[in-house]
């Protein structure tokens, strides 16, 4: 008997082995060309919405040409000129402005352009804002205003993310309790948007209190010993954090003990107990571990959030980060600094779903890359 | 029926539902109010007016009640007209065709400061001969202040801190010396109001037969009404109350559109399933990846501010959401449950079992979802009207927290024209938070517990 079946093991393995990598490998091929036509349509689309199907041409035009219509009616040194003169070199001028714009290009055509030069990270040049270096490249526009974002968003979501997690947890242990009544009762605070909180922030300790500065990122001018600038940001830093904070806090604790609470009122965490483990050994091994799948999501999505900024809260806070840049952009018609933005964050993105698939597979043993069509 | 009797007399078990419907019913009563009290024509009118409708009022003023907490006591600002009897007129004639026109007002002040500004609008009818006015003002300690001696021409503006005559007696440059000059005790050492019965008289003359008169007093002080009013003289009272109805009407169809959409959308791609489910799948991918709020402000900014292509936007960008998602991991599972099973076996529709048996289910679960979705849609109008993208027309709750910001409101002190919108947005997204999270414990059991 064991003899026969010996030499059978080996093929049975090996053909086993073969499909998993074929399993694998068609479903990687397909979800990441899934995953780049998605981000192709949505840049597309986001172009699309930037000029408004042209309509923002329209207003580029008629800006461009008044302005330069103005500029050589001013200049005195155009005095002299009769007005054909003028005339003649008000258009030579309107059709550099234009050409140099490439706003002579079909419209079609230069969304394809700003299309696969988006998709290659080819981020170019913005049309009118300039880094503080005084550049009108995209990409040193965005990395100016990263650092500012990183941290602000990195401070908030991550503090945000880890104490919800754990507090969360303390709290499905003992439920019923005065404590978890109370975050109970202050969940619907997270109704309203950081900004909202940052208002009231800025009028407690900003404008009664006069604790803390109304905005910014320094305080100007900007100290020149480094220990003494990395404490102006940090305390820059306090108010828009805890605003962005606050409002996301008692949602996510809340989401998470009841997550917590569904997953511990299993059978086999009641059997843990009854075996008499202690209840750290049960939290690791009976609680956290087939949660790990969500928690990690919910990081990942946490990371993605980081990138992306806080529009208001950081417009209100003078808070130079990607947000206010984005919202700066939109306000100056400027397309490249947009589809910019939102092509990063597309890939990012686009990463992130996909890794997770991997990820999945890694910690949940149940879960099988390509097998079975989970939603 | 009976179910809904059911569930309401659950509801009344929870404190925290019955708090949020309170609260949910007394903003439905205050919108429906402010549309009766102001028709929507008049409240635009009123919030697009200019000083021709809002002269009356002084700049920056917080609510009359804040001096119920304060101890130095601000004037209260007011007016009276001698058209309409708010002021004492008396006609006296003369000798041929002129008469004397006595128009007195007596009014209290018992502030601790200063008002912002006094004013007289004149309002005079004659042929060829200019009425003729001298203006005084007597104080509580019985002296009589001369303001100004003037001609008057059909429509005549006085501002008293531009009379020559109360400037060079009390120091021009800031209408505030000329208002502390009227208004202090001149036996004191350091300007203190000198409170008391004030009176304005104007004594006028008429030169012809049928040449009247009129005065308009206004008393700018330093607090105003219920509300205050904002850098347009406006009284924030209007859009405090029309605010109401903008910001549910927003939040409720927001909320409601999306939510039917997206149960419908998923409910038939799960029942189809094939193309139709991979079609909708990769429709929401797309948009997850697109940008919500920077494509909402692009909207606002390059095409249309109209609070309706804002609604319209927010709906068909958050249909294909997180939402359709999870409705279609429950409806994938419903799919197979016998009472489906059966309605097939008898020969139902598609439209029909998608329709009286897929989505009936699912009404447990959404109307939750759909109170507590009217708070965040709430929050998105005032986060675009903050962001200067608010309808350019409707007074909303976001434009006066912008209007605030741009003029400087917290660095200037004028806290009450933030926190008063600030104080309903919050009344509003908690009432139907509350309100959404207790359905959600009394329509869905399963958490009852927890």
């Amino acid at each position: 008997m064991e003899a026969t079946a010996q030499p059978e093991a080996p093929i049975i393995k090996k053909s086993f082995a073969s499909s998993t990598f074929m399993r694998v490998a068609k479903y990687t091929g397909v979800r990441l060309v899934v995953l780049f036509v998605t981000v192709i349509v949505a840049i597309y689309l986001t172009i699309l919405i930037a000029n408004m199907g042209g309509y923002v041409d329209t207003m580029m035009r008629a800006e461009i040409e008044y302005d330069i219509t103005q500029a050589v009616n001013a200049n005195p040194a155009n005095r002299s000129m009769t007005p054909e003169q003028k005339k003649t070199m008000t258009d030579q001028m309107i059709t550099a402005e234009i050409n140099r714009r490439h706003m002579n290009v079909p419209l079609a055509l230069r969304n394809a352009t700003y299309l696969v030069n988006a998709l290659t990270l080819n981020l170019g040049q913005a049309i009118r804002m300039v880094s503080d270096t005084g550049s009108r490249t995209v990409r040193l526009i965005l990395l100016e205003r990263l650092p500012a974002t990183l941290l602000l968003m990195g401070t908030s979501e991550l503090f945000l993310f880890f104490s919800s997690l754990f507090l969360a947890l303390s709290l499905s242990r003992q439920y019923g309790s005065w404590w978890d009544k109370i975050v109970i009762a202050l969940t619907p605070t997270s109704a309203a948007p950081g900004w909202f909180y940052g208002i009231f922030m800025i009028l407690i300790f900003a404008a009664v209190l006069k604790i803390m500065p109304f905005g910014g990122l320094v305080s100007t001018p900007p100290p020149t010993n480094p220990v003494l600038f990395a404490l102006s940001v940090l305390k820059h830093l306090i108010l828009p954090a805890f605003s962005l904070f606050f409002s996301g806090f008692f949602l996510s604790i809340y989401g998470w003990r009841t997550f917590f609470l569904i997953y511990s009122s299993e059978d086999y965490v009641d059997m843990a107990k009854a075996k008499g483990l202690t209840s750290r050994d049960i939290e690791r091994r009976y609680i956290l571990r087939p949660t790990l799948p969500n928690i990690v999501t919910n990081f990942a999505l946490t990371l993605l959030a980081v990138w992306s900024g806080a529009i208001v809260t950081e417009t209100i806070f003078l808070w130079p980060g990607l947000g206010r840049m984005i919202y700066q952009a939109i306000g100056f018609y400027d397309v490249p600094v947009i589809v910019g933005d939102t092509i990063i964050f597309a890939y990012l993105l686009a990463i992130t779903v996909f890794l997770l698939d991997f990820i999945y597979a890694l910690v949940d043993p149940r879960v099988k890359i390509g097998g079975g069509s989970q939603s | 029926m009976n179910a809904l009797k059911n569930s309401f007399r659950e509801i009344l078990r929870y404190p925290s539902a019955i708090a949020g419907l309170v609260a949910v019913l007394a903003l439905v009563a205050v919108a429906v109010y402010a549309m009766i009290a102001i028709p929507y024509s008049k409240a635009i009118e009123l919030w697009r007016g200019g000083e021709d409708v809002w002269y009356a009022n002084p700049k920056f003023a917080p609510p009359a009640w804040i001096n119920f907490f304060r101890s130095k006591k601000l004037p209260v600002s007011f007016h009276a007209n001698s058209a309409d009897g708010g002021m004492e007129k008396v006609v006296t004639p003369g000798s041929g065709d002129t008469a004397t026109v006595k128009i007195s007002y007596t009014f209290d002040f018992e502030a601790d400061a200063y008002p912002q500004e006094l004013m007289l609008y004149f309002t005079t009818t004659y042929k060829d001969k200019m009425p003729f006015a001298s203006i005084s003002l007597f104080t509580p300690d019985g002296r009589e202040i001369r303001v100004a001696d003037t001609g008057l021409e059909p429509q005549q503006n006085i501002r008293f801190s531009q009379q020559d005559r109360l400037v060079n007696r009390y120091g021009g440059g800031q209408q505030q010396n000329v208002m502390q000059g009227l208004f202090s005790d001149p036996k004191a050492a350091t300007p203190t109001p000198l409170k008391g019965k004030y009176q304005l008289v104007i004594t006028g003359t008429t030169f012809e037969a049928g040449s009247t008169i009129d005065a308009n007093f206004v008393f700018h002080g330093l607090v105003y009404g219920l509300a205050g009013t904002d850098m347009y003289r406006r009284d924030l009272m209007v859009a405090l109350l029309w605010g109401t109805p903008v910001a549910l009407a927003f939040g409720l169809l927001a909320s409601l559109g999306i939510s039917i959409a997206t149960l419908v959308i998923a409910a038939v791609g799960a029942w189809y399933g094939g193309w139709v489910d991979e079609v909708i799948q990769r429709i929401t991918e797309v948009n997850m990846v697109l940008p919500f709020l920077p494509i909402l402000i692009m909207i606002g900014a390059f095409f249309n501010r109209n609070i309706t292509t804002i609604l319209g936007a927010t709906i068909l960008l958050s249909i294909f959401g997180g939402g359709i998602k999870a409705n279609r991991a429950i409806f994938l599972q419903l799919r197979e449950s016998m009472y489906i099973e059966a309605a097939r076996a008898y020969g139902a529709s598609n439209m029909r079992i998608i329709f009286q048996y897929m989505i009936p289910r699912m009404i447990p679960l959404l109307i939750p979802q759909l109170v507590s979705g009217v708070a965040g849609f709430v929050f998105l109008e005032a986060t675009l009207a903050v962001l200067g993208l608010g309808d350019p027309t409707l007074p909303t709750w976001g434009k006066i927290i912008n209007d605030a910001e741009e003029n400087g409101a917290l660095y200037k002190g004028y806290y009450y024209w933030i926190l008063e919108p600030a104080v309903l947005l919050m009344f509003t997204g908690l009432g139907f938070a509350l309100l959404g999270f207790s359905l959600d414990r009394i329509f869905n059991p399963r958490l009852r517990g927890m």
